[in-house]
Formats: C-alpha cells, sequence, structure tokens
C-alpha cells in the first residue's frame, strides 16, 4: 500500500504496467501525447514507450476506431482515448456494428482485445455535448464490456483488467474523479463484472455507479449522525453486471436506491431496479427509487446545472422518503463543490 | 426456385477478375477485408468451397457456423479477415491491419475492397488520409460498377474524377480493366512492389459491369434504371470469356477450357449438396462466441 495516489496517476500507472508487460499494447487517440496528456492521465507514457506506442491521431474518431479494431483482430492491444464520450458517438458505427459482434460472425475465429477509455460527465459548464456518461448506449449492446471506476484503486485494477480483456471494453472515467487521491494497492487485481460493497448498513441500499458511489458515500457519512445507516454498492462493472452483489444487499436492507450517473429513462438504473424487484420480492419494504440526470439537455448555466446533474443530497432524500423520515436539515453540509476543486477551463 | 440459401445473396457475377487478379499478385495468406459482395473474395483467397455453400445454406460447417451468412463470410484462416454488410465498414479495419503489420516491423501490403458507392462514406477519407500519413501498406481496391443498388454515380459524386481526387493524398493511383484478370493481376503486382519499396497506400480503381440485380440472383435489364448492354458488351465485360481469351492466347485449347469448366461445375454441386446435408447449429450456439 502506497501512499495516496490520485486517479489520474493510477491510470498513468495501470497503462504503463501493461505496456511493459505485453509489446502489443498501445496507446492512441487525439490529445493523447499532448502537454495536458488527457488529465494528466497519459502522463509520461509517450517518453517511456516512444511515439510508435504512444500517438495522436487526426480528428477521424470513425476511422481510429475502425484502425483499432482492425489492429485488434491482428493481435495487437490498442487503448483508444476520448478526451469525451461524446466524441465517441462518431464510433458507434465501429463499435456496434464491428467489434460487438465480429467473433460472433466469425464464428469464434476473430478476438477484439480492444480498450476505449472515454472521459464522461460533469465539468464546468460543459453544457450538452461535452457531458455525457451513455453507459447504457454501449451496455445495451451484446459483445460489448462497460466498466465505470469510482476510485483510484479501481481505475488502477479495473484498467488493466479491462486491457488484458480479449474483449471490447469500454471503460467510462468521470472528469471529477481525476482529482481523487487515495491509496493504490499495485498488486490488487479486480475482475471485470464484480460489484463491491464500499460502505455497509442496514436500513437502504444505495446501487450507485461512477460519480454517484462518491456522493453516495457522502450521503451515508450525513444520515449516520442521524443514526440512518446506508449500504453503498459500487457497481464498478456495467457489463457484464454483478447481479448477486446487488440482490444481496437489497435482500439485506429491504430497501433500495439505485443511483446511476446517467438519464434514468430507459437507463441502466431501470435495469437494476426491474431485477431488484423481481429478485427481492419478498424482501422489499417499499418500491425502488431511481436516480439520474434530468431527462433534458445538460444546461450550461450553473444553476440549471446544479439541478440536472444529481447529488448526495438527493440521496439523502430518497432515502428518507423510502423510511418515511422528515427531511434532514443539510444547511451546515458541504457537497462535493465545484466551487473549489474542480476548476475550468474545461 | 426453392429459397433455401434464408441470406440475402449479392452475387459478383461481373465482378469475378477483381480479387481474382489482386490476390494473384499478392503472397497467399495476405490479409484482406471485404463488403457483403463477397463470394469471388472469398473463393480466391482459398477459401474452401465446401465451407462457402455451408455459411449460405446457414450450415454448422460454415465458417461463421452459418450465423454469418452470405453478407459476412470470411476466413480469416485464409487471411479473409472480415466482410461487412455496412458499406464502408471493413475500410478502416483494413487500416489497422496495414497498422500491426508497420507496428511490427513487416512490410507486407493488406487489400482492403469496395465499391463505389464506399468512397461516398466519410470513413473512406479519414481511413485514405490516415494511410497516407502513416504510410500504411493499404491496398485500396474499389470495385465500381457506376451502381449503388440502383443509384448511377451522377446521381451521388460530386467530384470531377475519383482517382484525381485520391492522387491529392500521398498514395499510389492506378486505373485497370475490372473485367480483366490479368490486367488486374499486373497492376497489382506493380503496385504492391511500389508500395513494399517507399512504404504507403495504393489505390486501384477497377470498373466492371454487374451482371445481375443489386441483391439476388436475376438479372434486371427490365426493370428501367438502366438499359441493358448489347450482347458485344456483355461479352467484353465478362471476365470468364477474357481469362479464356488470354489462356486461349497462351496455347490452352478449348477443350482444355471445357475440361475446367466442368471440373468446377462438379465440385460445386457435390460442396452445395454436402452443404445442405450439413447440420444446422443447434440452440446452444446462439449463445456461443459473443465473447472470448
Ligand atoms: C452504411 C450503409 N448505408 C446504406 C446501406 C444500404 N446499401 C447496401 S448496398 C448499398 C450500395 C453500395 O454500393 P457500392 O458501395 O457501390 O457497392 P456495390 O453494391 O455496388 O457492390 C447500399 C446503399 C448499407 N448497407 N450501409
Ligand atoms: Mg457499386
Amino acid at each position: 500500500m502506497s501512499a495516496a495516489v490520485e486517479f489520474r496517476e493510477a491510470l498513468a500507472r495501470a497503462q504503463a504496467r501493461e505496456m511493459e508487460a505485453d509489446p502489443s499494447v498501445f496507446l492512441f487517440g487525439l490529445d493523447v501525447p499532448d502537454h495536458k496528456s488527457i488529465f494528466g492521465s497519459t502522463k509520461g507514457l509517450l517518453e517511456k514507450f516512444g511515439p510508435g506506442r504512444v500517438f495522436g491521431t487526426p480528428l477521424s474518431e470513425d476511422a481510429m476506431t475502425g484502425m483499432a479494431i482492425g489492429a485488434a483482430i491482428s493481435g495487437l492491444r490498442p487503448i483508444h482515448v476520448h478526451i469525451r464520450v461524446d466524441f465517441a458517438l462518431l464510433a458507434m458505427n465501429q463499435l456496434v456494428n464491428m467489434a460487438s459482434n465480429l467473433r460472433y460472425m466469425s464464428g469464434g475465429r476473430l478476438k477484439v482485445p480492444l480498450t476505449v477509455r472515454a472521459v464522461i460527465g460533469r465539468g464546468w459548464g460543459q453544457s450538452a455535448q461535452h457531458s455525457k456518461s451513455l453507459q447504457a448506449l454501449f451496455a445495451h449492446i451484446p459483445g460489448l464490456k462497460v466498466v465505470m471506476p469510482a476510485s483510484p484503486q479501481d481505475g488502477y485494477s479495473l484498467l488493466r483488467a479491462a486491457i488484458q480483456d480479449d474483449n471490447p471494453v469500454i471503460f467510462l472515467e468521470h472528469r471529477w474523479l481525476y482529482d481523487v487521491a487515495g491509496p493504490v494497492d499495485e498488486t490488487v487485481s479486480v475482475p471485470l463484472g464484480k460489484a463491491l460493497v464500499r460502505r455497509e448498513g442496514k436500513d437502504v441500499s444505495v446501487i450507485a455507479t461512477s460519480w454517484m458511489v462518491v456522493e453516495a458515500m457522502k450521503a451515508a457519512e450525513i444520515l449516520q449522525q442521524r443514526g440512518v445507516s446506508l449500504e453503498v454498492v459500487d457497481v464498478r462493472s456495467i457489463q457484464p453486471l454483478d447481479e448477486g452483489t446487488v440482490l444481496a444487499s437489497v435482500r439485506k436492507t429491504g430497501r433500495a436506491v439505485v443511483a446511476d450517473y446517467d438519464w434514468a429513462f430507459c437507463g441502466l438504473s431501470g435495469e437494476l431496479a426491474a431485477r431488484i424487484h423481481k429478485g427481492c420480492w419478498g424482501a422489499l419494504k417499499a418500491p425502488v427509487e431511481r436516480i439520474g440526470f434530468a431527462h433534458v439537455p445538460c444546461p450550461t448555466t450553473r444553476p440549471l446545472e446544479n439541478r440536472f446533474y444529481p447529488s448526495a443530497v438527493e440521496i439523502i432524500r430518497a432515502a428518507e422518503d423510502l423510511l418515511g423520515l422528515s427531511p434532514t436539515e443539510l444547511s451546515g453540509e458541504e457537497f462535493y463543490s465545484w466551487e473549489h476543486k474542480f476548476k475550468g477551463p474545461f | 426456385m426453392k429459397d433455401e440459401m434464408k441470406t440475402p445473396v449479392h452475387m459478383g457475377v461481373g465482378g469475378e477478375a477483381i480479387p481474382v487478379g489482386v490476390l494473384s499478385a499478392l503472397p497467399t495468406g495476405t490479409k484482406t477485408f471485404g463488403t457483403y459482395r463477397n463470394h469471388s473474395l472469398f473463393l480466391a483467397s482459398g477459401g474452401p468451397l465446401p465451407s462457402f455453400f455451408a455459411e449460405l445454406y446457414g450450415r454448422l460447417p460454415g465458417p461463421g457456423k452459418g450465423k454469418a451468412g452470405s453478407m459476412h463470410l470470411a476466413s480469416p484462416d485464409h487471411g479473409l479477415m472480415a466482410t461487412s454488410a455496412v458499406v464502408g465498414t471493413t475500410i478502416p479495419l483494413a487500416l489497422g491491419a496495414a497498422f500491426a503489420e508497420a507496428y511490427r516491423g513487416g512490410d507486407g501490403v493488406v487489400a482492403v475492397f469496395f465499391g463505389d458507392g464506399a468512397v461516398e462514406e466519410g470513413v473512406f477519407w479519414e481511413s485514405l488520409n490516415f494511410a497516407a500519413l502513416r504510410r500504411l501498406r493499404v491496398l485500396f481496391v474499389c470495385e465500381d460498377n457506376g451502381l449503388a443498388i440502383h443509384t448511377p454515380i451522377k446521381d451521388r459524386q460530386g467530384y470531377r474524377s475519383l482517382t484525381e481526387a485520391v492522387a491529392a493524398f500521398h498514395c499510389f493511383v492506378d486505373s485497370g480493366d475490372g473485367a480483366d484478370a490479368v490486367d488486374v493481376r499486373d497492376r497489382t503486382a506493380a503496385m504492391a512492389a511500389a508500395m513494399r519499396r517507399d512504404g504507403g497506400p495504393g489505390f486501384l480503381h477497377l470498373p466492371y459491369l454487374r451482371a445481375l440485380e443489386h441483391v439476388g440472383p436475376n438479372e434486371d435489364w427490365k426493370a428501367g434504371y438502366r438499359p441493358r448492354p448489347s450482347d458485344a458488351d456483355l461479352e467484353r465485360w465478362d471476365p470468364v470469356r477474357r481469362l479464356e481469351s488470354h489462356l486461349k492466347v497462351e496455347g490452352h485449347s478449348q477443350a482444355e477450357l471445357d475440361a475446367v469448366r466442368a471440373e468446377v461445375a462438379a465440385a460445386v454441386d457435390k460442396a452445395a449438396a454436402a452443404a445442405l446435408a450439413a447440420p444446422f447449429a443447434g440452440p446452444e450456439e446462439l449463445w456461443t462466441d459473443v465473447g472470448a
């Protein structure tokens, strides 16, 4: 166990480790080799591995994704980075029509060991085109795996697992996580497809993804002062989904808030709610609550942006509703504030 | 017609000389990519006739276990890595295969076959740009039948000349006779030699006559979207006759050519019958090969 490591550094270490271990791993994408190095997450890799293995590209997301797929079926292990998941939409044709089904249509002869890293979520007034998450869109497609780390340790371990995986893996990194520091044990491996109970509790299970895990931990701290005990389950892997860990938690608490970092409509939160209702029917004390983005395009102006993205406050209110409690006084609480740490311009 | 091939079948009749010519100029096992109009490419790559018919009839011994069908015929074991029914989608895959070749220090050429419609997709130009930029040895082979389904080029393309537009990139460019396997072979050989020597992509523009409807086994001259060519033109654009005249010039007799035709016909009948007798995939196969 080392001193606290920032998420960005954890990702850079994971990539360095895989690139050292396997010469077939290469890393590319717009802005990957520049001085800003994708929020610092590719820092030092160009210097270490050279321009043959770490390089930038033309603005051609479609062809560059196809290039990565062609390299992957030829035995290489590409890591393709999108500084915003919104830009990966130009790659959907290749991801959905090609990467996801080449193995199936080749009778198992081809494999596609491709990692697509994409930055998601809230930044600094990013508006409607630099702010999405889209995990449901990717996870809807058979043949794609989808991973959403929420801590430096998972950033490190899950990115290594993604690179080692022989399938296309979409690795979604929340913009705010880069600044989060925490312990990283480089000997820990985490397989894809395992959720994690981040905090044990007995009253309500909060099933959370990506940044909502951070918000859920904050909500749990606040409610604990009132004697309310939240259990926080970090889904971590959307596809494959660890249904067992989720259902076990809800069977124990009897109440669930699904807090997904995405739009709720037709999203992962609906999938989880359906599975919980079916799998925990007899144990449920109340219907499952769902929390997600407001079902509108993301607005720029701060007061509306604050309403668009859910936070610990919505989790607290949902838990109170489930328990029939009056609203907790929150005026003295400090929430994760973009006014302090998460500065612009991007 | 018995409709026993339950898969949209895009016949390559009229275009056979292109993959045959290109692949006879490249080493066996060369990595190739193609489209849904892939029958000639599959067989020219060395894909076995029994596998071919098995896939078309949806049978388990097909290379895709019948899950791929006619539009996605491939045989990675023979170099044909993938074909696709979404226009343009295998073009960047060829880029990746050529990248992998260069990454490992090789100088092999990767060939990708696509129609005149595919060049209208942005991904073609993105891929050409990247291949030119990174000096990747991608041989872009444009199988130009002048049609995208029923729409002629004049209603689709705004450039003065496709080859001139491509020539604006750092790329070898040539045009040939898409009905003449020998011409295609010789041009490919020259271009591949230049690509191996200097690096970078090549673009071969090969016009040919699509003899049948866009999809399916029928002629459709009466449909009205294009005139029926004269008998002389039909003969001029028939790649089998064109090859036969080359062979005759080289001294092969009509009897020898007839014998080859009979041999091929017998092999086709045998493979088709074997495929029809082969089993379909069992229900468990629905769920296999989704992930590695
Ligand atoms: C991206 C995409 N758009 C539209 C279609 C429908 N479509 C199938 S074949 C075809 C024509 C393609 O023409 P061309 O590339 O010249 O190939 P050809 O069929 O002539 O061999 C079209 C438009 C498709 N399959 N994929
Ligand atoms: Mg055409």
